[in-house]
C-alpha cells in the first residue's frame, strides 16, 4: 500500500524533474490519442515535434511564437510568485495591440523615426492601463483579480471587434473586419533572413534577463516573493501589500501590452479581429512550467511555441483539427500539477500493522518504512 | 481512587514508538492507567506527549508497540473507533465549528442522529451535573475560549467515556476556572473514569494527579507519584537538570518610550475582540507584562502597536514621543521598535526561505540592502551571529525556517529582533510551545535587554512567566486593560479575578464576555 | 403583442444555464473547494449533449450524456486537487483550458449541424392562460427542473444532516476530520455534483438556447456563474436571483434593438461582463461580507496527516 508523506523540506531536484515528467506524460497521452484516432502515431509525432523545427524558417517561427509567450509569461510568473492571479493577460495583450496599433494607424505611411518607438511605448502603456483596472479594484475595493481580469479579456476583445468592424476598418478592405495595413516604418523589420523573426524576441530575452536580476537580486523582488509565500510575514515586515499588487499587475500589463504590439506590428502587420490564438492563456502554463523563474519561463515559452507549431503542422499534414493544440496545452498543465506533487510529498510503501499473535509484554510489531 | 486500587489496568501501552521524517517523537514508551486513576503525562514542549495521545486516540498509528484495552490487544485505527471503545479526548486546539451552535457541533460528533430538543436537554443536564454549564443554542464563535473548552468536555462526557484525555487544558483558563475543572475531573475519576492529564505545569500536576509518567526527548525518563514529589524533583525528571531561575534585579525605569492613550479599535475580524479605551505606558529599562487568555484582544492590541494595523486617529499611540498610528511596521522599526509575533512560521518567519533570507525580513536596514540591491554576505554574517549567540540548533544559516523546531525558530526570531538593537520591543507569547532550555534562554535575553535600558512589553498566557520577568503587570480582558501592579503587590488569584473583567472601580459590567444566566451563576464559584 | 413577454421569457431562458452551473458551484464551494473549471465543463457538456441528442434523437439522452461528461471531467479535477493536493486555482484553470480544447477537438465535425430544439412544455389549462400562461407555463422542462434544483439544494444545505456536514467541512476540514467525517468523500460528491450541473448547463446552451454547437459557445458564462456564487454570498436563493438579473443583462442587446437604441452591438455584448465586474466590486468592498459568508477553507488543500 502506498501512502503520501510530506517531505521535511521541498525537493529541489523534483522542481526541475517534474516539468520533464509532465512533458513525458503529455507525449505518452498524445501517442495514445493519435493511435485512438486511427492516425499513425509516429508520423503524427514527426509532424508535431520534428517537422516544424527542420527548416530555418521553422526555427524562426518557433522564436516568433515564443516571443509573446515569453513576454506574457515573464510578467505572469512574477505576479503568481506574489500571489497576484492575473488571468487576463490576453486582454492586456489586446489592449496593447489596440493602443500601439492606433498609433501606427495615426502615423499612416509616414517615414518618421518616432513611429516605431511611440508604437511600442503605446503598446506598453495600453497594457498597463488595462491592468491598472484590476490593480485599483483589488487595492481599493478588495475585489479578487481572477474574475475581474477575465471579464476584461472579453471586453477588450469586443472593443477590438468594434474597432475593426467600425471606425478603424480599412476603407479599401472589401468590408473585411480589419484595419489598413501598417506602413513600412510602422512594421517591425525582419531580423533573420528567410524568417519572420523580428526584434520582439530580442526584447523578450532582454526582459527575461532583467526579470531574473529583479527577482533574485533586488529587495523589491524579495518583497514580492515574501508576499506570495507568506502574506502575514509580509505584513509583519511592513511590506506594502498594495504596492506589491500594483507592481505585479503593472509589470504584467506592460509585458503583455508589449507582446500585443509586437504581434500586430510584426507578423500580422495590421489590426484585425483575431490577433492571438490564446497566447495570454497559454502563457499561464508557460509560467508554471518555468517554475515561475525567468530562465524556466524561456524554456517553457519555447516548448509551448512548439506545441502551437505542431498543431498547425498536424492540421496541414494530417487533417487533425487545430484545437488539438489546446488539448495538449491542457494536458500538459494537468500532468505538471500532478508531477509537482512530488516536490512536497514522497511515496512510501507501508505494510499495515497486523494483530499480534502472542500476548506477551515483549511482543512488538514493526512495519517496514 | 482507592476503591479502584485492586482493579486491573484499563489501558496499557507497551513499547510505543513513532518516527517522523525529522524526529523520533516517541521511543519505547510504556505506561498503564487504572480505572478511576488520574494519570499525568508530564514533559516539556516537544517531549512527545501530544504524539502519544494522538496514538491512543487513533489519529496516528505507532510504528511499533502494542496497546491493551481492558486486557485485550487493540489496533486503534481512527478516532471514531477510539470513541466507540470509550476513549474521549479534549484537544489543546479545539475541534469546534465556529459558525455552528453548541448542539450542532455536538450533533456532528454523534454516530446516530438525536432529535434537537432531546440533545439540547442532554447537553444542559450533563453540563450542569459536572459543574460546567453551557447553553446548547449559543453560537460557538460568541463564546470565550474557556467556554469553548466546556463544549469540548461536555461533548466527550455525553459519550460516557471510560478514559478521558486532557491535552494541556489549563493554558486557556483563568485560575478560578482551573479549580472548577479540577473539581469536575475529580468527580469523574470517583465515578470510575480514567483520566490522562497532559501538562508541563508542575503545581497543577501535584495538586490533581495520582500518578505520573515523565517523558523526555520521546522516552520515558521516569514514573512518579506527584504527591510525594517536589517541583524540583519532577523538574529534574522532566529536563534532566535543574530549573534555572530568572532573577529580576529591581531598577529605576527611565523615560516613557511607548505611550498609549485611550486606544479604541474595532476588530477587523467579525469574530474578534475590539479594543476599548486602552491606556498604558512602558518606560526604558522596564518590562510591562500583559496577562490574559487568548481571545481577549491580544491579537488586536499587538497588530495596533506593531503597525500591521493602522489606527485612524494618529495620536493615540506614541513611540518615543512621536505619534505613530499612521506608520506601518517598517517605519516603526526605523524608529527603534522591534516585535516578536505570536505566530512563528508564516508571520515571524517565511517557512520555505532560509534563515539568512529570514534575517532580511526585518533586518534590511542593517546594511543588507543597499540602493535596492540585496547583499547576501551581510545577510549571512548577521544570521550567523544570531545563530551563535542564541544557540539556535540548525544546519547553518542556509537551513530553511520550516526545518527548525519551534523552540529553535523562536530563538532565532527573538535573536534577530534583539540584534536589531531596538529601543523598544514587544513580544507576544515568547515561550509558547518552546522547550524549557530555550524558554530559559529567551526569558533571560528579554531581561538582559531590559537591563540595557530597552523598554519591553510582553504579552503572555503563562502567569508564572509574567510573574517572573515583569516589573509591572496588567490584565487584558474582553478588550479592556486593567490597571498595572507590581507582581509583589498582587497574587495569582487577584490576577485571575481581573481576567474575568472585574478590575476594581472600573466595574465589570459588560466587560466579561456575554454569559447566559446559567453560566453566570456558576462563574462565581 | 406585448413586447415585455418575449423579453421576460428570453431572460428566463438565458438565466437557466446560469442557475444550473451556479447552484452546482455553490455546493462545491460550500464544501471548501474552488473549481474554476466551470467554463470547460460547460463546453464539454454542450458538445456531449449535442452529439448524444443528434445520435439518439432524444433530448433526455443528450442531457444525461452532458451530465456524465461533466462528471467525468470533474473527476479529473477532483483527483488532482483532493487526492494529489494540487493548487485549486491552477487546476481549475487547467480544467478550463483542457475543456475548451477537448470540446473543440471532439466537436470539430459537429459545427454548424442542426438539431431539434427542445420543445417547450404544453401544460394543460395553465399554458393557455393569456399573458400569464406565456410568462410562467410555456417553458421547456429544464427551466422547471432548474427551480426544482434550487429548492433541492436549498433544503439540502439548510435542513439536512449531510448538508450540515458539508458546510462544516467547508468551514474547517481539519476539525471535521478530527471528529471522523470523511472530508474526501464529501468533497468528491460535491465536485461531481458541480460537474453534472455544469454539463447540463452547457447542454442547455447547445440544445435549447442556440441550439447548435459552436466552438467556445459558452462565451464566459462559466465565469459569470462563478461570479454569481460570490454575488449570492454562497446562498442558493440569492444566487438564483442573481442568475435572473444576469439573464436580463445578457438579453439587453435584444431589448436595445427592440427599442431602437443606437448603441453598437459590441458594447451591448460587453454589458454582462462589465456588470459582473461591478457586482464583484460591490460585494467584495466590505471585507466583513466575505469573512462572514465565504467558507473558511475555500481554496485551501486539505491533507489528513496519517
Amino acid at each position: 500500500m502506498l501512502r503520501l508523506e510530506r517531505r521535511a523540506t521541498p525537493s529541489s531536484t523534483m522542481s526541475i524533474v517534474s516539468p520533464l515528467l509532465a512533458a513525458a506524460g503529455m507525449l505518452v497521452t498524445g501517442f495514445l490519442l493519435f493511435s485512438a484516432l486511427g492516425k499513425d502515431p509516429v508520423e503524427a509525432f514527426y509532424l508535431f515535434f520534428i517537422k516544424p523545427l527542420s527548416t530555418t524558417y521553422g526555427i524562426g517561427e518557433l522564436l516568433l511564437k515564443a516571443t509573446p509567450l515569453l513576454l506574457c509569461g515573464l510578467g505572469l510568473a512574477l505576479g503568481f510568485r506574489a500571489n497576484v492571479w492575473n488571468i487576463g493577460a490576453e486582454g492586456q495583450l489586446t489592449m496593447g495591440a489596440i493602443a500601439g496599433g492606433g498609433v501606427a494607424l495615426w502615423f499612416g505611411d509616414s517615414d518618421s523615426m518616432f513611429a516605431m518607438p511611440l508604437m511600442l511605448l503605446a503598446g506598453v502603456l495600453g497594457g498597463m492601463a488595462w491592468a491598472a483596472i484590476p490593480a485599483f479594484l483589488r487595492t481599493r475595493f478588495n475585489t479578487n483579480e481572477i474574475l475581474v481580469t477575465l471579464m476584461l479579456v472579453y471586453i477588450a476583445q469586443l472593443t477590438l471587434s468594434w474597432l475593426v468592424h467600425g471606425p478603424w476598418r480599412d476603407p479599401q478592405g472589401q468590408n473585411y473586419p480589419q484595419s489598413q495595413g501598417f506602413g513600412d516604418a510602422e512594421t517591425m523589420s525582419v531580423l533573420i533572413e528567410g524568417t519572420r523573426v523580428t526584434w520582439g524576441i530580442v526584447y523578450a530575452l532582454g526582459l527575461a534577463l532583467i526579470a531574473w536580476v529583479f527577482s533574485q537580486k533586488t529587495f523589491a523582488g524579495f518583497r514580492m516573493q515574501v508576499a506570495g509565500l507568506a502574506p502575514a510575514a509580509a505584513a509583519y515586515a511592513g511590506f506594502s501589500e498594495k504596492r506589491n499588487i500594483w507592481i505585479a499587475l503593472m509589470l504584467c500589463g506592460a509585458t503583455a501590452g508589449l507582446a500585443g504590439i509586437c504581434e500586430v506590428a510584426g507578423p500580422i502587420g495590421r489590426l484585425q479581429q483575431e490577433i492571438s490564438p490564446g497566447y495570454g492563456f497559454a502563457a499561464i502554463i508557460v509560467a508554471w512550467i518555468g517554475r515561475l523563474h525567468p530562465i524556466g519561463v524561456v524554456f517553457g515559452a519555447l516548448l509551448m511555441s512548439l506545441l502551437y507549431l505542431g498543431g498547425e503542422s498536424a492540421q496541414m499534414g494530417m487533417g487533425l483539427p487545430s484545437a488539438i493544440t489546446g488539448l495538449f496545452q491542457g494536458l500538459l498543465l494537468f500532468y505538471l500539477l500532478a508531477a509537482d506533487l512530488f516536490i512536497s510529498f514522497r511515496l512510501k510503501r507501508v505494510v499495515p500493522i497486523t494483530e499480534p499473535t502472542l500476548p506477551t509484554p515483549a511482543a512488538r510489531i514493526e512495519s517496514t518504512a | 481512587m482507592d476503591q479502584f486500587a485492586n482493579l486491573k489496568p484499563r489501558l496499557v501501552l507497551t513499547g510505543i514508538t513513532k518516527r517522523y521524517p525529522s524526529v523520533v517523537a516517541n521511543e519505547n514508551v510504556s505506561l498503564s492507567v487504572r480505572p478511576g486513576e488520574i494519570h499525568a503525562v508530564l514533559g516539556e514542549n516537544g517531549a512527545g506527549k501530544s504524539t502519544l495521545m494522538k496514538i491512543i486516540y487513533g489519529v496516528t498509528k505507532p510504528d511499533a508497540g502494542t496497546i491493551m484495552w481492558n486486557d485485550q490487544y487493540e489496533i486503534i485505527a481512527a478516532p471514531s473507533q477510539a470513541r466507540r471503545m470509550g476513549i474521549g479526548m479534549v484537544f489543546q486546539h479545539f475541534s469546534l465549528f465556529e459558525t455552528l451552535t453548541v448542539w450542532e457541533n455536538i450533533a456532528m460528533a454523534l454516530d446516530e442522529p438525536v432529535p434537537t430538543a432531546k440533545l439540547a436537554a442532554q447537553i444542559t443536564e450533563v453540563s450542569e451535573k459536572y459543574g460546567l454549564p453551557i447553553d446548547p443554542y449559543r453560537l460557538v464563535h460568541s463564546m470565550s475560549v474557556g467556554e469553548r473548552q466546556r463544549v469540548e468536555i461536555v461533548r466527550c462526557l455525553l459519550q460516557e467515556p471510560k478514559l478521558l484525555i486532557m491535552d494541556e487544558p489549563t493554558s486557556v483558563l483563568t485560575p478560578q476556572a482551573v479549580l472548577i475543572l479540577f473539581k469536575t475531573l475529580k468527580r469523574l475519576a470517583s465515578e470510575g473514569c480514567s483520566i490522562l492529564y497532559i501538562s508541563h505545569k508542575l503545581d497543577e500536576i501535584r495538586a490533581l494527579c495520582d500518578t505520573a509518567t515523565v517523558l523526555r526527548g520521546g522516552k520515558v525518563s521516569g514514573d512518579a507519584i506527584p504527591r510525594n514529589e517536589t517541583n524540583e524533583s519532577l523538574a529534574r525528571l522532566m529536563i534532566g537538570g535543574e530549573l534555572a531561575e530568572c532573577h529580576l534585579i529591581p531598577r529605576e525605569a527611565k523615560e516613557v518610550r511607548l505611550d498609549v492613550e485611550h486606544l479604541s479599535l474595532e476588530s477587523p475580524d467579525p469574530f474578534g475582540t475590539s479594543l476599548k479605551d486602552i491606556s498604558l505606558q512602558v518606560r526604558s529599562g522596564e518590562i510591562l507584562g500583559i496577562a490574559g487568555v487568548s481571545g481577549n484582544g491580544q491579537k488586536e492590541l499587538m497588530t495596533a502597536l506593531s503597525g500591521e494595523r493602522l489606527s485612524t486617529s494618529g495620536s493615540m499611540i506614541k513611540l518615543f514621543g512621536q505619534p505613530v498610528g499612521a506608520l506601518n511596521p517598517a517605519k516603526r522599526r526605523a524608529l527603534g521598535l522591534t516585535f516578536v509575533p505570536e505566530e512563528r512560521l508564516g508571520r515571524g518567519a517565511v517557512p520555505p526561505m532560509s534563515l539568512a533570507y529570514n534575517a532580511l525580513l526585518t533586518g534590511a536596514r542593517k546594511g543588507m540592502v543597499q540602493k535596492g540591491l540585496i547583499h547576501p554576505s551581510v545577510m549571512r554574517t548577521f544570521s550567523k551571529h544570531v545563530i551563535e549567540r542564541f544557540k539556535v540548533k540548525c544546519g547553518d544559516e542556509q537551513s530553511v525556517a520550516s526545518s527548525l523546531s519551534g523552540g529553535n525558530l523562536q530563538k532565532f526570531i527573538v535573536g534577530r529582533e534583539t540584534m536589531l538593537q531596538p529601543k523598544m520591543m514587544i513580544v507576544a507569547q515568547p515561550t509558547w510551545g518552546v522547550d524549557v532550555g530555550a524558554a530559559q534562554l529567551i526569558r533571560q535575553a528579554l531581561i538582559d535587554l531590559r537591563d540595557q535600558g530597552v523598554a519591553l512589553l510582553v504579552i503572555s498566557e503563562e502567569l508564572d512567566e509574567l510573574f517572573t520577568i515583569s516589573d509591572r503587570l496588567c490584565v487584558l480582558a474582553a478588550g479592556r486593560l486593567s490597571p498595572s501592579v507590581k507582581p509583589a503587590e498582587t497574587s495569582i488569584e487577584q490576577i485571575g479575578v481581573w481576567m474575568s473583567g472585574k478590575f476594581g472601580d472600573k466595574a465589570g459590567d459588560g466587560a466579561a464576555p456575554a454569559n447566559s444566566k446559567l453560566e453566570t451563576a456558576y462563574a462565581q464559584a | 403583442m406585448n413586447p415585455l413577454v418575449p423579453m421576460i421569457a428570453s431572460t428566463v431562458v438565458a438565466a437557466t444555464p446560469l442557475i444550473y452551473a451556479a447552484l452546482g458551484e455553490t455546493v462545491v464551494e460550500r464544501s471548501g473547494v474552488l473549481n474554476l473549471g466551470i467554463e470547460g465543463m460547460m463546453l464539454i457538456g454542450a458538445v456531449a449533449g449535442f452529439a448524444a441528442t443528434r445520435g439518439s434523437g432524444s433530448d433526455t439522452v443528450g442531457f444525461l450524456a452532458a451530465a456524465a461528461a461533466g462528471i467525468a471531467l470533474s473527476l479529473v479535477f477532483g483527483f488532482l486537487t483532493l487526492n494529489l493536493q494540487t493548487n485549486q486555482v491552477a487546476t481549475g484553470l487547467a480544467l478550463t483550458l483542457f475543456g475548451i480544447g477537448l470540446s473543440a477537438f471532439v466537436g470539430h465535425d459537429l459545427a454548424g449541424l442542426p438539431v431539434d430544439r427542445l420543445a417547450p412544455l404544453k401544460i394543460p389549462v395553465l399554458s393557455s392562460i393569456p399573458v400569464l400562461g406565456d410568462l410562467l407555463f410555456h417553458y421547456d422542462i429544464m427551466v422547471y427542473l432548474s427551480i426544482a434544483l434550487f429548492l433541492g439544494v436549498q433544503w439540502f444545505l439548510t435542513r439536512s444532516r449531510p448538508g450540515l456536514t458539508l458546510r462544516a467541512i467547508g468551514e474547517s476540514p481539519a476539525v471535521a476530520h478530527a471528529i471522523g467525517k470523511s472530508v474526501l468523500k464529501t468533497r468528491y460528491l460535491a465536485v461531481m455534483f458541480g460537474g453534472a450541473t455544469a454539463g447540463i448547463a452547457g447542454a442547455y446552451l447547445s440544445l435549447v438556447q442556440t441550439p447548435m454547437w459552436v466552438e467556445g459557445m459558452s462565451a464566459g458564462k462559466g465565469w459569470i456563474a462563478l461570479a454569481l456564487v460570490v454575488f449570492g454570498t454562497w446562498k442558493p436563493a440569492r444566487v438564483v436571483v442573481g442568475a435572473y438579473l444576469f439573464g436580463g443583462v445578457t438579453q439587453f442587446q435584444l431589448f436595445a434593438q427592440g427599442f431602437g437604441l443606437p448603441i453598437p452591438t459590441e458594447f451591448l455584448s460587453m454589458l454582462p461582463y462589465a456588470a459582473t465586474v461591478v457586482v464583484l466590486v460591490i460585494i467584495c468592498r466590505d471585507p466583513k461580507t466575505i469573512l462572514l459568508n465565504q467558507p473558511a477553507s475555500l481554496g485551501h488543500s486539505f491533507h489528513s496527516a496519517a
